[in-house]
C-alpha cells in the first residue's frame, strides 16, 4: 500500500492537539509553536496532492479504503478529486494562517490551540470523506471545537451566538443523517449490500418522489451551513462574536462545506430533484446576493459588514452550482477558494486593527491610510479582490459564474450582476470611510503599522490572490475532468429519470385514452 | 396429586446464586465484624461482581431453559447481565467514598445493590411472567430502600415513599395484566402464551389486549416512560446520587429487557396493536423528557428528564419490533450505562459533605479550575447529546437506522428533532463550565482511586464504543431474540 498521505495530512493536527494536551499550560510559547508546526506540517503534507495530481482522470485519487464498522458496511474511505483538492489545500493553508493570527490570544492558549487543531482535522476530513457515515462524523466533529472557539474566546454576546450556531447547524445535519440512513436503506433493498460508500450510492437509481424528500433533507443541512437566505441569521452573530481566527476559519472554510456538500452529494445523488429545485434555489441565491449586499451596505460594524458580504458572495457560488454547466460549476468552485482567501484576509485585517484599537465600528476610524500606509495597501488589495477587480482572484470566479448563469438564464444573470455592482458600493464606501478622509480621531494617531508576524500572515494570501487572478490555469485544469465527469453523470441520470417519468405519463395517458375508447 | 420437583439446574442460575450469597455474606459480615471498615465490603462486592461476570461469559452461546421452562439462559439475557454487572460494578466503585462522605456508610448498602442486581438478572432471564414478576419485585424493593438510604434527609425519605407508593401501584397493574393473560391463555409461560396466541389466532381477544395494555402500564412505569414518568424526577433528585446513578442505568435496562422479551416473544401477533401505543408513548416520552429538561436548574433533575428522553429513543426501537431494533437497544443501553454513570460520577466528585453542588450554576468556571474533570464531563454531555465521535452518537445512529429500515420515518424525524432539542440543555452544562466565570471557590475534589477508576472505565467505554463499536455491535446482533 502506498503512503497514506491524506490520512497523515488530516490527522496530523489531531496528533498535535493530543501532544499539546500533555504539555503544561504555562508553557505558552511551546504550545503555540507545536500548534504552528503541526499545522504547517499538515499543509506541507497536502502539497504533494497538488503536484502529483493526475489531470487526466476524473477518478478519486490518493484513495484509502479500510473497513471500519463492518456490521453496517461503514468504511474509512477517503480520496480527493479536482473538486475537493483545492478546498483541502485551502483548509490546511488557512489553518496555518489562523494559528499564526492567534498569537495574540492571551487566555487559555492550551485549550484554544487544541480546539483549533481538532477543528482542522474535522474540516480536512469532511473534504476527503467518500463514505457517507464518515462524512457525517467529520461534519459533526468540527462543531464542538468551533462552538468552543466562539463561546470561550468570543465577544460579549458569545454565548448566544455560539448556541445559535450550534443548534442551527445541528438541526440541519440531523435531517441529513436521516437522509443518509434512508439512502443506505434504499441501496440495501436494491443491491442487498450494507454500505455507506458514496461511490456505490452514485450508481443508485432513486425513485423520483423519494429524491424530492431526500434532497430537501440534505438541502437543509447544506443551506444552513452556506448560509443561504433565509437560513443565514446565525452567521452575522457568529462572525461578530468569534475571535479573529474563528471568523477566518468560519468564513474561509466552514461556509464552503455547505456548497461543497451540494456539489458532492446533492447533485450526483439526486439529479432529478436538483433540476426540479433549480428555480427555487436560484431565486434564494439571488435574494441572498442582493439582500446580503444591501444589508452589508448599512452595517456600522466592520465584521458584520464582511459577514453579510459573505451571504452575498455565497449566493454567487450557489447560483453557479445550479446552472449545470461547466463554466458555472468551475466558477463556483473557484469562487469558494477565492472567497476563502479574500474574506479570510479581510477578517484578518479587521482583526489587526481591532487589536490596536479595540473597536470595529467604522465611525471610529477614518484617515488610517496616512497613519498605517502598508496596512492600507494590503487592505486595498484584498478589498478589490473581494469586489472582483480583473487581475485579482475574485474576478475569475465571478466572471465564470456569471458566464455560466448567462448561458442558462439571462434574467438571473442580470440580477446577479447587480450584486457585483453593489459589492463595489459597500466595499469601496467602507474603505473610504475607514482609510481616507481626515485622521480626525485622536486615538487613531498612534496606531502602529503592521509588524513582521502580520506580514507573514497576510503576504501569502495576497500572493495567492494575485496568482489566481493572473494565472488561474493550473487550478482550472485540475478541475476540468472532475467537473466534466460530474456534469455528465448528473445529466445522464437526470435524463434516465426524466425518460421514466415521461414514459409513466404516456402510459397513464394511454390508459386514460383506452378508458375513453 | 403428585408433585414433581423440577430438575434443579444449578449451572444456569450459578451467577444469580453467587451474587445472592455475596449479598448475604456482606450483610452478615457487617453485623458480626463491626470494626471492619465498610470499604472492605465494597471491594468484596466489587470482586464478586467481577467473578460473576467471568462465570457468565462461560455461558455464552448456549440457550438453556431450566426450572420447568421458567428461566432461560440465552445470549439475550447474557448481554443484559453484562449490562447489569458493569453498571453495578461501576456504581460500587463510585459509592465507596461517597457513602463515607455523606455519612451513610452502612454495609446494607452493598447488600441492597447486590440484591437489586439479582432481581435484574432474574428479570432478564425470566421466561415466565411469574419469574419476571419475582425479579421485578426483588429489584424494586431493594431500590425503594436504597432511595431512602439517606434517612436523616427529608427529600430522600420523600423519594423513597413516593417511589414505593407509585411503584406498588404500578405493580398492581402489571399483576393484573399477567392475570388477564393467564386467564385468556391458561399459562404464564411467555413462549406458551406466544404459541397459544398464534395457534388460536387470538389476536383480538379482549382479555389479551387488555392484559397487554396493563403490561405496558407496568413496564412503562419501570422504564419511566411518559405518561408514567412523574415519579422519576423527584426520586432521582431525592435519592443519594450513587443510587440515582444506579437507578438510571441497570434497573432501567432490566425493565427494557422484560419489555422486549414479553412483547417480542409472547405477543408478536399483536404487534400492530401495541406498536401504535408504543409509538405514541415513544414520541411523548422523548418530547416531554427533552422539553422539560431544558428548564431544569438542578443537574440531577436534568439528568432525570434526560433519562426519560433516552427511554423514548429506546421505545422507538421497540416499536420497530425487528431484530435490528433489538440489537440497537442492546447496544444503546450498554452505551447509556457508560455515559450516564460517568456523568453521575463527575457530579459525585464535585460534591462534598453537606454541600453537594447540584445546581448547574455551581459548575461555573469548572473548565479553568479543574480542566481534566471538565473535559470528562463535556465528553459525557456531548455523548448524551449524540454527537460523534462518542458512543452516544453510535447508539442513536443505530436506533434511528433501525427505525428508518423498518419504515418508521416520521418517528425517526421526531427523534432527531428531539435530539437537537436535547443538545440545548447538554450544551448548557459545557457553557457554564467553560464560558462563565467561577462564582465561588471550588472545594477540593472528593477524589479517590476508586472513583477515578470508575471515571476511567466510563470514559473509555464512551470513547471506545464510539470509535470502534464493531465487536459490541456484532455481539448485540448475535444476542437478539428474533431470528
Amino acid at each position: 500500500m502506498s503512503f497514506p498521505i491524506l490520512t497523515v495530512a488530516t490527522f496530523l493536527p489531531l496528533a498535535g492537539a493530543i501532544w499539546i494536551l500533555f504539555i503544561d499550560k504555562k508553557k505558552e510559547e511551546k504550545i503555540k509553536q507545536i500548534a504552528l508546526v503541526t499545522s504547517i506540517g499538515a499543509f506541507i503534507m497536502s502539497l504533494p496532492l497538488y503536484f502529483n495530481f493526475n489531470l487526466t482522470t476524473h477518478e478519486f485519487q490518493f484513495v484509502e479504503n479500510i473497513p471500519w464498522i463492518k456490521e453496517f458496511g461503514i468504511s474509512y474511505h477517503v480520496g480527493i478529486d479536482g473538486i475537493s483538492l483545492f478546498l483541502f489545500l485551502l483548509t490546511s493553508f488557512l489553518t496555518c494562517i489562523a494559528i499564526l493570527a492567534s498569537w495574540t490570544i492571551k487566555e487559555r492558549i492550551k485549550e484554544y490551540m487544541i480546539s483549533m487543531l481538532v477543528l482542522a482535522t474535522g474540516m480536512l476530513g469532511v473534504f476527503i470523506s467518500l463514505d457517507l457515515f464518515l462524512f457525517y462524523v467529520f461534519w459533526e466533529l468540527m462543531l464542538i471545537p468551533m462552538y468552543l472557539l466562539i463561546g470561550v474566546w468570543g465577544g460579549p454576546r458569545r454565548i448566544y451566538a455560539t448556541i445559535k450556531f450550534f443548534i442551527y447547524t445541528m438541526a440541519g445535519s440531523v435531517l441529513m443523517l436521516l437522509a443518509i440512513l434512508a439512502i443506505h436503506t434504499l441501496n440495501y433493498k436494491e443491491t442487498g449490500e450494507h454500505t455507506f460508500d458514496l461511490l456505490k450510492m452514485y450508481d443508485l437509481d432513486i425513485p423520483m418522489g423519494t429524491q424530492f424528500w431526500l434532497f430537501l433533507a440534505f438541502f437543509f443541512a447544506f443551506a444552513i451551513k452556506v448560509p443561504m437566505f433565509p437560513f443565514h441569521t446565525w452567521l452575522p452573530d457568529a462572525h461578530v462574536e468569534a475571535p479573529t481566527a474563528g471568523s477566518v476559519i468560519l468564513a474561509g472554510v466552514l461556509l464552503k462545506m455547505g456548497t461543497y456538500g451540494f456539489i458532492r452529494f446533492s447533485l450526483p445523488l439526486f439529479p432529478y430533484a436538483s433540476h426540479q429545485f433549480v428555480p427555487f434555489i436560484a431565486w434564494l441565491a439571488l435574494i441572498g446576493i442582493i439582500y446580503g449586499a444591501l444589508v452589508a451596505m448599512v452595517q456600522e460594524d466592520l465584521k458584520k459588514l464582511i459577514a453579510y458580504s459573505s451571504v452575498s458572495h455565497l449566493g454567487f457560488v450557489m447560483l453557479g452550482i445550479f446552472v449545470f454547466n461547466i463554466q458555472g460549476l468551475e466558477g463556483s468552485i473557484l469562487q469558494m477558494v477565492n472567497h476563502g482567501l479574500s474574506t479570510g484576509a479581510l477578517f484578518l485585517l479587521v482583526g489587526m486593527i481591532y487589536e490596536r484599537r479595540h473597536t470595529r465600528m467604522i465611525a471610529d476610524f477614518g484617515g488610517l491610510a496616512k497613519q498605517i500606509p502598508i496596512f492600507a495597501v494590503f487592505f486595498m488589495i484584498v478589498t478589490l479582490s473581494s469586489i472582483g477587480l480583473p487581475g485579482l482572484n475574485g474576478f475569475v470566479g465571478e466572471f465564470l459564474v456569471l458566464l455560466g448563469t448567462f448561458k442558462s438564464n439571462v434574467l438571473n444573470a442580470t440580477f446577479a450582476t447587480t450584486g457585483v455592482v453593489l459589492s463595489a458600493c459597500y466595499m469601496l464606501w467602507m474603505f473610504q470611510r475607514v482609510m481616507f478622509n481626515k485622521l480626525s480621531n485622536k486615538k487613531n494617531q498612534n496606531m502602529a503599522d503592521i509588524n513582521s508576524r502580520e506580514w507573514a500572515i497576510i503576504l501569502p494570501i495576497v500572493i495567492l490572490i494575485f496568482w489566481i487572478g493572473i494565472y488561474p490555469k493550473p487550478i482550472i485544469s485540475r478541475l476540468d475532468s472532475s467537473v466534466n465527469h460530474l456534469l455528465t453523470r448528473v445529466d445522464e441520470k437526470y435524463k434516465t429519470t426524466l425518460n421514466k417519468v415521461t414514459k409513466d405519463k404516456e402510459k397513464l395517458a394511454l390508459k386514460e385514452d383506452n378508458v375513453w375508447k | 396429586m403428585e408433585i414433581t420437583v423440577p430438575p434443579f439446574d444449578i449451572k444456569s442460575i450459578a451467577p444469580i446464586i453467587l451474587v445472592t450469597i455475596t449479598g448475604i455474606v456482606v450483610l452478615i459480615t457487617d453485623v458480626f465484624l463491626k470494626k471492619l471498615p465498610k470499604e472492605t465490603l465494597g471491594y468484596f462486592s466489587f470482586l464478586a461482581v467481577l467473578i460473576t461476570g467471568v462465570i457468565i461469559s462461560s455461558q455464552l452461546g448456549t440457550t438453556v431453559y431450566s426450572f420447568s421452562n421458567t428461566f432461560v439462559v440465552d445470549d439475550f439475557s447474557i448481554f443484559f447481565n453484562f449490562i447489569f454487572l458493569i453498571s453495578t460494578a461501576i456504581v460500587i466503585l463510585m459509592s465507596v467514598t461517597y457513602l463515607r462522605q455523606e455519612g451513610i456508610n452502612y454495609g446494607e448498602y452493598y447488600t441492597l445493590i447486590l440484591f437489586a442486581t439479582v432481581g435484574m438478572m432474574l428479570m432478564a432471564g425470566g421466561a415466565d411472567l411469574i419469574t419476571i414478576f419475582l425479579g421485578l419485585e426483588i429489584m424494586s424493593i431493594s431500590l425503594y430502600v436504597l432511595a431512602g438510604f439517606r434517612r436523616d434527609r427529608l427529600d430522600s425519605n420523600e423519594a423513597s415513599l413516593k417511589y414505593f407508593l407509585l411503584g406498588a401501584f404500578s405493580t398492581c397493574f402489571l399483576l393484573y395484566g399477567i392475570a388477564l393473560l393467564y386467564g385468556a391463555t391458561g399459562t404464564t409461560n411467555i413462549n406458551e402464551i406466544g404459541t397459544f396466541i398464534t395457534n388460536n389466532h387470538a389476536y383480538s381477544n379482549p382479555m389479551i389486549i387488555m392484559g397487554t395494555c396493563l403490561l405496558i402500564i407496568g413496564f412503562g412505569f419501570k422504564t419511566a416512560s411518559v405518561p408514567f414518568h412523574k415519579w422519576a424526577p423527584d426520586v432521582y433528585q431525592g435519592a443519594p446520587t450513587s443510587v440515582t446513578a444506579f437507578m438510571s442505568a441497570g434497573p432501567k435496562a432490566a425493565a427494557f429487557a422484560v419489555f422486549l422479551r414479553v412483547f417480542l416473544v409472547s405477543l408478536p401477533g399483536l404487534e400492530t396493536k401495541w406498536s401504535v401505543i408504543l409509538w405514541v408513548m415513544s414520541v411523548l416520552t422523548m418530547t416531554v423528557g427533552n422539553v422539560v429538561a431544558i428548564t431544569q436548574t438542578n443537574i440531577k433533575r436534568m439528568l432525570a428528564y434526560s433519562s426519560i428522553a433516552h427511554a423514548g429513543y429506546v421505545l422507538m426501537a421497540i416499536v420497530t419490533a425487528s431484530s435490528l431494533g433489538t440489537a440497537s437497544i442492546l447496544f444503546y443501553l450498554l452505551v447509556y450505562v457508560f455515559m450516564n454513570l460517568g456523568a453521575f460520577a463527575v457530579i459525585m466528585v464535585l460534591g462534598k459533605k453537606g454541600k453537594e453542588n447540584l445546581q448547574i450554576d455551581d459548575y461555573s468556571g469548572l473548565g479553568y479550575k479543574h480542566p481534566v474533570l471538565a473535559i470528562t464531563m463535556s465528553i459525557f454531555m456531548f455523548s448524551l447529546a449524540g454527537i460523534p465521535p462518542f458512543a452516544g452518537f453510535m447508539g442513536k445512529f443505530y436506533i434511528f437506522s433501525s427505525a428508518i429500515k423498518s419504515g418508521y420515518i416520521v418517528l425517526a424525524i421526531i427523534g432527531v428533532i428531539n435530539s437537537v432539542i436535547s443538545v440545548y440543555y447538554y450544551l448548557r452544562v459545557t457553557v457554564v463550565m467553560y464560558m462563565k466565570q467561577p462564582v465561588r471557590e471550588f472545594a477540593p475534589l472528593s477524589l479517590s482511586p476508586f472513583i477515578i477508576l470508575a471515571l476511567i472505565i466510563t470514559i473509555w467505554g464512551t470513547i471506545h464504543l464510539g470509535i470502534f463499536p464493531s465487536r459490541i455491535i456484532e455481539f448485540a446482533q448475535e444476542s437478539v431474540l428474533l431470528p
